[in-house]
């Protein structure tokens, strides 16, 4: 039945061996071996990463920036430590341009409110596009609703794709920022941000990036890239839930004012004037998710190790025979066809609606997303309520992907 | 759990051929149901003679679950009372949600099919959120409900 090219096509990578990394894959559910396809929304957390956390409670925590005792030094130093990894993992030029936030979510509000916001007013425009999820879209909605300014939206393809021609007509001299996703979410795209920044450029538009479905999946080089701003989240990257970074230029993020107030952002207080911390620091209000920096650090170092490039290249091979294998399945429509996409395949059946394929699916031990995956636009373009999302990671196999084939069949027997 | 628990014959014979479906134009009472989190919509539209239901149509898009409730639901509460509604209401109420529900399963008639809903927490929602819709309805609000 399976007709997948091995083993050439697991780009090097010993598919066994990382999945032995990773605990939580090896549990039935409902009586049938787990496959997780549900990695667009969270992916799983190599032992590496775990026991990053667990060693650092162990041994090592105490809070940061404060005590001159050594478990506090410990605690800064691993703390600090991982900043410089993210910062190389992302190839920023300083860790003053690598903030750490809560999550993908929390990086673009604290752009809206602290870049954009005095920047804006009456007139001026926030350019999106049609594929974003809500977390870029709501924060720009809420800036415009304070400013006075318009969100322009860039109009998306038949086959899920971010309309350049559209995007070169509506950016222009009211322009303030252009705010675009690197990979989206509900539908796979990779969107070919270096051609919309170029323009951005060109017209003196700051850029800011949602990397959180672009960073898991291949390399990311802000430098190269040029953007402003790159956002992303841990939970997407192996790394644990409720950390996240906020990459921006050094000299925008110099001239920003903070965002939220408290302590470790600060140098000074008195009831008169308050010395606001050098960058970082200055957008890290209050005790900072130590341990998350610390098991993201450890994500990151496990990422390396496994290689990016084996890892884009084996997804691809995965995303490929998926394609090609739902495709097959009678009355089923992939939803985002562009021709460059990330290990996504977004679709709905004939008859079926996502949510009964989701449970039908988890029955069978089968994890996928349903539903309008926080992207209800997008929903909306393709007249669609909602759509099952089958989103792979390097430790997926392509066996995992003939379950997801015969679940999807049975769902049809059962429902069709 | 059994699928076969969630997608009884009644279900999904109700899912592929929902009774009543359609507007009711006019209609004394009308409400919107919509469940956000899988994207179910729902309109129902009632008639009535006095406190009792004369007419009762639906429709939208949704699982089969929440097609399936709707359309049981529809052929159910014909005929009756306000009063006879809530009671309804309740014993289904329990009847999704709880395991040791003490309701009576041949009173419920083919709404008691929607029982192994109950087995599925996540599925609770789609069933009960056209019996909210019908309550909106009575109640005549002006809002739309919604599950979340």
């Amino acid at each position: 039945m399976s007709a997948h090219p091995a083993p050439l096509a697991t780009a090097g990578l010993d598919i066994e061996a990382i999945r032995r990394d990773f605990p939580v894959l090896h549990q039935k559910i409902n009586g049938k071996p787990l496959v997780y396809l549900d990695n667009a929304a969270s992916s799983q957390r190599p032992q590496a990463v775990i026991d990053a956390i667990s060693r650092y409670y162990e041994h090592d925590h105490a809070n940061v920036h404060r005590g001159v005792h050594t478990l506090s030094q410990r605690a800064t130093d691993a703390f600090e430590g991982a900043r410089d990894v993210v910062r190389r993992f992302i190839n920023a030029r300083d860790t003053k341009e690598i903030i750490f936030v809560r999550g993908t979510t929390e990086a673009i509000n604290l752009v809206a409110q602290s870049f954009a916001r005095p920047k804006v007013g009456a007139g001026d425009e926030i350019l999106i596009s049609g594929l974003e999820h809500h977390a870029n879209i709501v924060p720009w909605q809420l800036l415009c609703e304070q400013t006075g300014a318009t969100l322009k939206v860039i109009p998306i393809t038949s086959s899920g794709e971010v309309d350049f021609a559209a995007f070169e007509k509506l950016i222009g001299p009211r322009t303030k920022l252009l705010a675009l996703a690197h990979v989206s979410n509900a539908l796979g795209t990779v969107v070919p941000v270096e051609k919309f920044i170029a323009v951005a450029r060109s017209h003196g538009v700051p850029v800011l990036l949602d990397g959180a479905q672009g960073i898991p999946h291949s390399k990311v080089d802000v430098c190269a890239l040029d953007c402003d701003f790159y956002c992303f989240s841990g939970h997407k990257m192996l790394g644990p839930t409720g950390i996240g970074v906020l990459y921006g230029r050094q000299q925008l993020l110099q001239a920003m004012p903070p965002w939220q107030g408290g302590g470790d952002m600060i140098l000074s207080v008195s009831f008169e004037k308050t010395t606001f911390n050098q960058l970082p620091w200055k957008f890290e209000a209050g005790t900072p998710n130590i341990s998350g920096a610390i098991g993201l650090a450890a994500a990151i170092r496990y990422l390396e190790d496994t290689g990016l490039d084996r890892i884009a290249a084996y997804e691809h091979e995965l995303l490929e025979y998926a394609t090609q294998r739902l495709q097959k399945i009678p009355g089923l429509t992939i939803v985002g066809t562009a021709p460059h996409k990330a290990a996504v395949v977004s679709f709905v059946m004939q008859d079926i609606h996502p949510h009964d394929i989701g449970t039908i699916l988890d029955t069978e031990g089968v994890a996928i997303r349903t539903g309008h995956h926080c992207a209800m636009p997008v929903m909306d373009f393709f007249k669609v309520p909602a759509t099952a999302r089958a989103s792979m990671a390097f430790y997926n196999t392509f066996e995992e992907i003939d379950r997801l084939v015969a679940a999807l069949e049975h769902a049809r027997e059962v429902l069709g | 759990m059994d699928l076969k628990d969630l997608y009884r014959d009644v279900i999904v014979d109700h899912n592929r051929n929902p009774r009543n479906f359609g507007k009711l134009d006019p209609a004394d009472a009308h409400a919107d149901g919509h469940n956000p989190l899988c994207g179910d919509r729902l309109s129902l539209y009632v008639n009535l003679d006095a406190d009792r239901i004369r007419e009762v149509k639906f429709d939208g898009s949704g699982c089969a679950i929440s097609v399936a409730s709707a359309s049981l639901l529809t052929e159910a509460v014909k005929g009756k009372t306000r009063a006879e509604i809530k009671a309804l209401f309740e014993d289904m109420h329990a009847l999704l949600t709880q395991h040791d529900a003490n309701v009576d399963i041949a009173k419920l008639g083919k709404l008691a099919a929607l029982s192994g809903v109950r087995e599925f927490p996540a599925r609770v929602k789609c069933a009960s959120l056209c019996w909210h819709t019908l309550n909106a309805a009575l109640e005549q609000q002006a809002e739309p409900v919604t599950t979340e």
